[in-house]
């Protein structure tokens, strides 16, 4: 193909790549600060001004999930030796392994990741799921006052959640909700199920419901209808309202750290709260960070395709 | 296959009426058009009869059954829209095969192959079978949608503008494939179009939908001849009927703002002389000749090929007359005409209606 170039897009286009490139490392300088942080020996983490090029240790990550103390006393030269890798990194730092019958114990971390993977997967699958089906309803069917129940389903979001912390902590407490797994899953499912709603109501109303009478007609019932023919049509936009909601869930704050403590506590909570504990240990603290931006991340790129479908939506399809 | 019969069925949206007591009757193994403009109510009462609306008044037999309160699978219907009626995703075999895999039939896989083979040969899709719908042009993707509908032997066809969507030779094609279809399978069809073409040359009776009322059915030689009133006057036909407002006086008619005063066959006992009334003549009933009686001035001439399509002007008043294609006429030449007296349709001046009516 010849190419057609005006002057202004001959200059635009090095202009326009620079300017991509400045943007995007902004937006990523955080993520690389954070990810040398975690990888970085303890004394270099908080050195002034800032070491750019080190020797990266793993152990961070190892002292992220081992319970340790103190070392009173040095291991002899045998037990030294005797040590795998991970327990002689601990022994460096002037640290031992706390072990219980000869096992070496976990830190608290891998339960408060674990407890916000099992929050955040179902209430996710709960929001997106009731979602999808709430907006089939509205999107199908003539409901009587459809627009002010939309619009009350969309108040749920219009005042900071924070701001009814006090009262929902006072009613988890009466149900004995505080510090469950139900009672962070209701919370989260109930943000995201407007945001569900609306979005997927949006997708939903872009499929034509010649379909879904087609399917009728061919001898189906409406919800085998919805299995076999709006199900597979909206999988951009059950891909694009389950990352979003998925992302919520996984970063909420506040009221993880106003209705959980131990059993049920998730991880953004957990984590800066580890900072307070003697000196604050920045590298294992960053490497808790990496490794909590993983499951949105990889989530995020295995969704990838219909994200950028789905967010672009109305843009691309007529 | 069945019959199908509505009895004053009515059909409100909110406060607006798409049907009004609307009877309507097809008989087993006929091809019956609705016609109609767009928002006549033919979509709507396709889909009353198919369930996928419900009437707010009257009754809707299938088979001398009153279907009211069966489901849309439990009429065993077929339908063919407009577009959007293929799944997408699917390929043309999966589309087939789609009524057939529902759980109310049961049907083995082999019995579902064979049928949906038997369905792509008789539209000449078989090769076809392994594409995805979204590769298909517009005449395969109709030719899949019509497929599905026939593979499952249903008792009623409702086809909703299935041609209109299509390029005016491929419409031509698949019009005549259509009829054939029905022809060999014997089937009910009922058909719903704006087009007055595919009415008059695929149906056996045409039903003619104004504004949610019937005004006429009948064969279309009935309708095209015999026109209840202007309305359908002007629905049937390429060009319409010409309808002339004028008055009887002495066994002629006397179009004042045309200055014509041309012969024509006896009029009806409620014509009396000087009451309005439109005459009502075909373009084809129009003819030029030397010594005719009307004189009129060429506006357009439109060549069709085997035949000319003229737009004459007489006074205020323009009508359309086909003549052969042979006819030597210019534009803005003054020519003598003649109408054939034995053809000529009284209306009512005042309500359109046909004098001669039932």
């Amino acid at each position: 193909m010849a190419a057609v170039t005006s002057r202004a897009q001959r200059i635009g286009r090095p202009v326009s790549i620079i300017a991509i490139l400045l943007v995007t490392a902004i937006f990523l300088f955080p993520i690389y600060w954070i990810g040398s942080t975690a990888f970085k020996p303890r004394n270099v983490a908080t050195s002034v001004p800032p070491t750019v090029f080190f020797q990266p240790e793993i152990t961070p990550f190892v002292k992220l999930f081992t319970k340790r103390a103190q070392l009173r006393e040095q291991p002899t030269q045998e037990e030294y030796d005797a040590a795998p890798w991970w327990e002689q990194a601990i022994y460096d730092g002037g640290e031992r392994v706390i072990k219980a019958r000869g096992e070496p114990l976990l830190s608290q971390y891998p339960s408060r990741f674990i407890n916000s993977l099992i929050v955040s997967v179902v209430s996710t699958v709960l929001a997106v799921g009731m979602g999808t089906l709430t907006a089939y309803g509205f999107s199908r069917f003539r409901v009587p006052g459809a627009d002010d129940w939309l619009f009350f389903i969309l108040s749920t979001r219009m005042l900071p959640p924070v701001v009814v912390a006090i009262p929902m902590f006072l009613m988890y407490r009466t149900f004995g909700l505080t510090d469950t797994h139900v009672g962070l899953i209701i919370l989260y499912t109930a943000f995201n199920l407007s945001f569900a709603v609306w979005l997927m109501r949006g997708f939903i109303d872009e499929i034509p419901k010649e379909y879904e009478e087609a399917a009728l007609v061919d001898g189906y019932t409406r919800i085998q209808a919805f299995y076999k023919i709006v199900l597979p049509e909206s999988v951009t936009g059950i891909a694009a309202t389950s990352i979003f909601s998925f992302i919520i869930a996984w970063n909420e704050y506040a009221f993880a750290l106003i209705m959980t403590t131990r059993r049920a506590q998730t991880a953004p909570p957990f984590i800066p709260s580890q900072i307070g504990s003697g000196l604050p240990e920045w590298t294992v603290i960053a490497a808790g960070t990496v490794l909590f931006l993983l499951p949105v991340a990889i989530f995020t790129f295995l969704l990838r395709n219909h994200l950028l479908r789905g967010v672009t939506f109305g843009a691309i399809r007529k | 296959m069945a019959n199908i019969a509505l009895k004053g069925v009515t059909k409100r949206f909110g406060n607006l009426t798409a049907l009004k007591d609307l009877d309507l009757e097809i008989t087993d193994g006929e091809f019956f058009v609705l016609l109609g403009r767009t928002g006549a109510g033919k979509t709507t009462t396709l889909r009353m009869i198919a369930g996928l609306e419900e009437p707010t008044s009257g009754q809707i037999f299938i088979d001398g059954q009153d279907v009211g309160d069966w489901g849309v699978a439990e009429r065993d219907v077929a339908l063919v829209l407009q577009q959007y009626s293929l799944y997408p995703r699917y390929t043309v075999r999966e589309n087939l095969a789609f009524p057939l895999k529902s759980p109310i039939r049961r049907l083995d896989a082999a019995t579902i192959a064979q049928q949906v083979e038997r369905a792509a040969k008789t539209l000449r899709i078989d090769h076809l079978l392994d594409r995805k719908v979204d590769k298909l042009s517009g005449g395969e993707m109709q030719r899949v949608s019509i497929g599905r509908a026939i593979v499952r032997n249903p008792r009623v066809f409702l086809m909703d503008e299935p041609l209109s969507a299509l390029d005016a030779k491929l419409r031509e094609a698949l019009r005549t494939e259509l009829k054939n279809l029905q022809v060999n399978l014997g089937a009910t069809f009922l058909f719903v179009t704006h087009d007055q073409v595919e009415a008059m040359s695929m149906a056996d009776h045409i039903g003619v939908l104004n504004e949610g009322q019937l005004v006429q059915t009948g064969t279309p030689h009935e309708v095209y001849n015999h026109p209840l009133n202007t309305f359908v006057a002007q629905s049937v036909g390429s060009p319409p009927m010409n309808l002339l407002a004028g008055k009887l006086d002495k066994g002629k008619a006397l179009i004042a703002e045309a200055g014509l005063a041309m012969p024509c066959r006896a009029a009806p006992a409620q014509a009396n002389a000087g009451s309005s009334l439109v005459f009502g003549v075909r373009p084809e009933d129009i003819s030029l000749e030397a010594d005719a009686p009307g004189e009129a001035r060429i506006y357009d001439i439109e060549n069709h090929g085997v035949e000319k399509i003229l737009t004459m002007r007489a006074g205020e008043t323009t009508f359309a007359a086909t003549v052969a294609a042979n006819s030597q006429v210019a534009i803005d030449e003054t020519v003598r005409f003649a109408w054939n007296p034995d053809k000529i349709v009284f209306f009512d001046g005042e309500t359109g209606n046909n004098l001669q009516a039932g």
